[in-house]
């Protein structure tokens, strides 16, 4: 469990740096995420230490959400005065963006057979 | 009496705990909710947490200063994406280029639609910004917010609303459309409503779960590497 919390901040420090030092601002945790499955692919065994603690660290990813998500209480207002443009725009963006992935991922896909 | 109860509001142990107790009683609440993607426990615990803060009058500089602890896990957890994601890799292979295809564009379609119509009506420099980042998973959505100049709070409740959106409307549309392969409508469950979506899809079936949960690593990674190129290209906020 502790192997696997170190693993993970290790990960997490070298995407850090890796993002310190790209030209563009990509988060250091999505870098840290890709050079761990990078490893993993390397590797390509059981890590049960780190499988342990990812299950989980996600299973209870909701509650990681709390903190920030409670800042809301400081934009309140934001919300009161553009509500319809912010639910405008992520209803229509959503009902496209099904309609994109679902179109293409499943585009000309051979033999596909209706399951339940 | 009333000194203690105003220590007790400003101990950073007080909201740790809190946050706790609240995320645990929205968990209860979602079950009795019958998983309703209404009934999200970040919805649920945020609202909770709001009021309580605004009812005895705690500032969110107070609040977050307790539940640091828990936001400080989002880097590992973002980090942690990447275990499920290798677990996928067998699917993943089949039809890479079908999926990547698809987290591509339905991810550029989610983002460029919703700040395009946004500015159209008129939303602010800030709700723009907060809005680039929305059709992600959370952590991924939070770092990426930081990075542009969004405000995470914003976000955050923009990527519940989406998730929550997302969850309750691709069953309906991919009925229309007539495509009842679980796989795709696992993947694009994840794709534009990211954890909402897999534990929707997870309750479908195992194999639109593990779907579900590509999508959303792949949404995920795509959204950070593209956007911050795009906004650097273009400058488009």
């Amino acid at each position: 469990m502790i192997n696997g919390f170190i693993k993970l901040l290790l990960f997490l420090l070298l995407g850090e740096m890796v993002s310190y030092l790209l030209p563009i601002a990509i988060p250091g945790a999505v870098i840290g995420m890709v050079l761990l499955f990078v490893w993993l692919v390397i590797r390509d065994e059981e890590d049960s230490g780190l499988v342990g603690f990812t299950t989980l660290l996600l299973r209870h990813l909701s509650l990681l959400f709390i903190p920030a998500s409670v800042g809301i209480m400081v934009h309140l207002d934001y919300l009161a005065r553009e509500w319809f443009a912010i639910l405008a725009a992520v209803l229509v963006s959503t009902l496209i963006s099904i309609v994109v992935t679902a179109c293409v991922a499943g585009s000309a896909k051979p033999g596909s057979t209706p399951e339940s | 009496m009333a000194s203690l109860f105003d220590h007790l509001l400003h101990l950073p142990l007080t909201w740790l705990l809190a946050t706790l107790a609240v995320y645990k009683f929205s968990l209860m609440v979602q079950r009795r909710a019958n998983y309703s993607a209404l009934a999200h426990p970040v919805v649920v615990s945020a609202a909770i947490l709001v009021v309580v803060l605004l009812v005895v009058g705690v500032d969110y500089e107070v609040y977050f200063n307790g539940s640091r602890f828990i936001h400080l896990m989002l880097g590992p957890a973002t980090v942690a994406l990447a275990v499920p994601l290798y677990k996928q890799m067998r699917v993943f292979r089949q039809r890479w280029l079908r999926l990547l295809g698809g987290a591509v564009l339905g991810s550029a379609a989610a983002v460029g639609i919703a700040v395009l119509l946004a500015s159209q009506l008129g939303a602010s420099r800030e709700i723009l910004l907060s809005m680039a980042a929305k059709s992600v998973t959370m952590p991924i959505a939070l770092g990426l917010t930081e990075t542009l100049g969004g405000l995470p709070s914003l976000t955050s409740a923009l990527v519940v609303l989406t998730g929550s959106a997302g969850a309750i409307l691709t069953q309906a549309v991919l009925v229309r459309l007539r495509i009842i392969d679980p796989q795709v409508t696992g993947f694009t469950l994840g794709v534009v409503a990211h954890g909402t979506g897999t534990a929707r899809a997870m309750q479908y079936s195992l194999e639109a779960g593990a779907f579900a949960s590509l999508g959303m690593g792949l949404a995920g990674l795509v959204t950070a590497i593209l956007l911050p190129l795009a906004v650097e290209v273009f400058g488009f906020l």
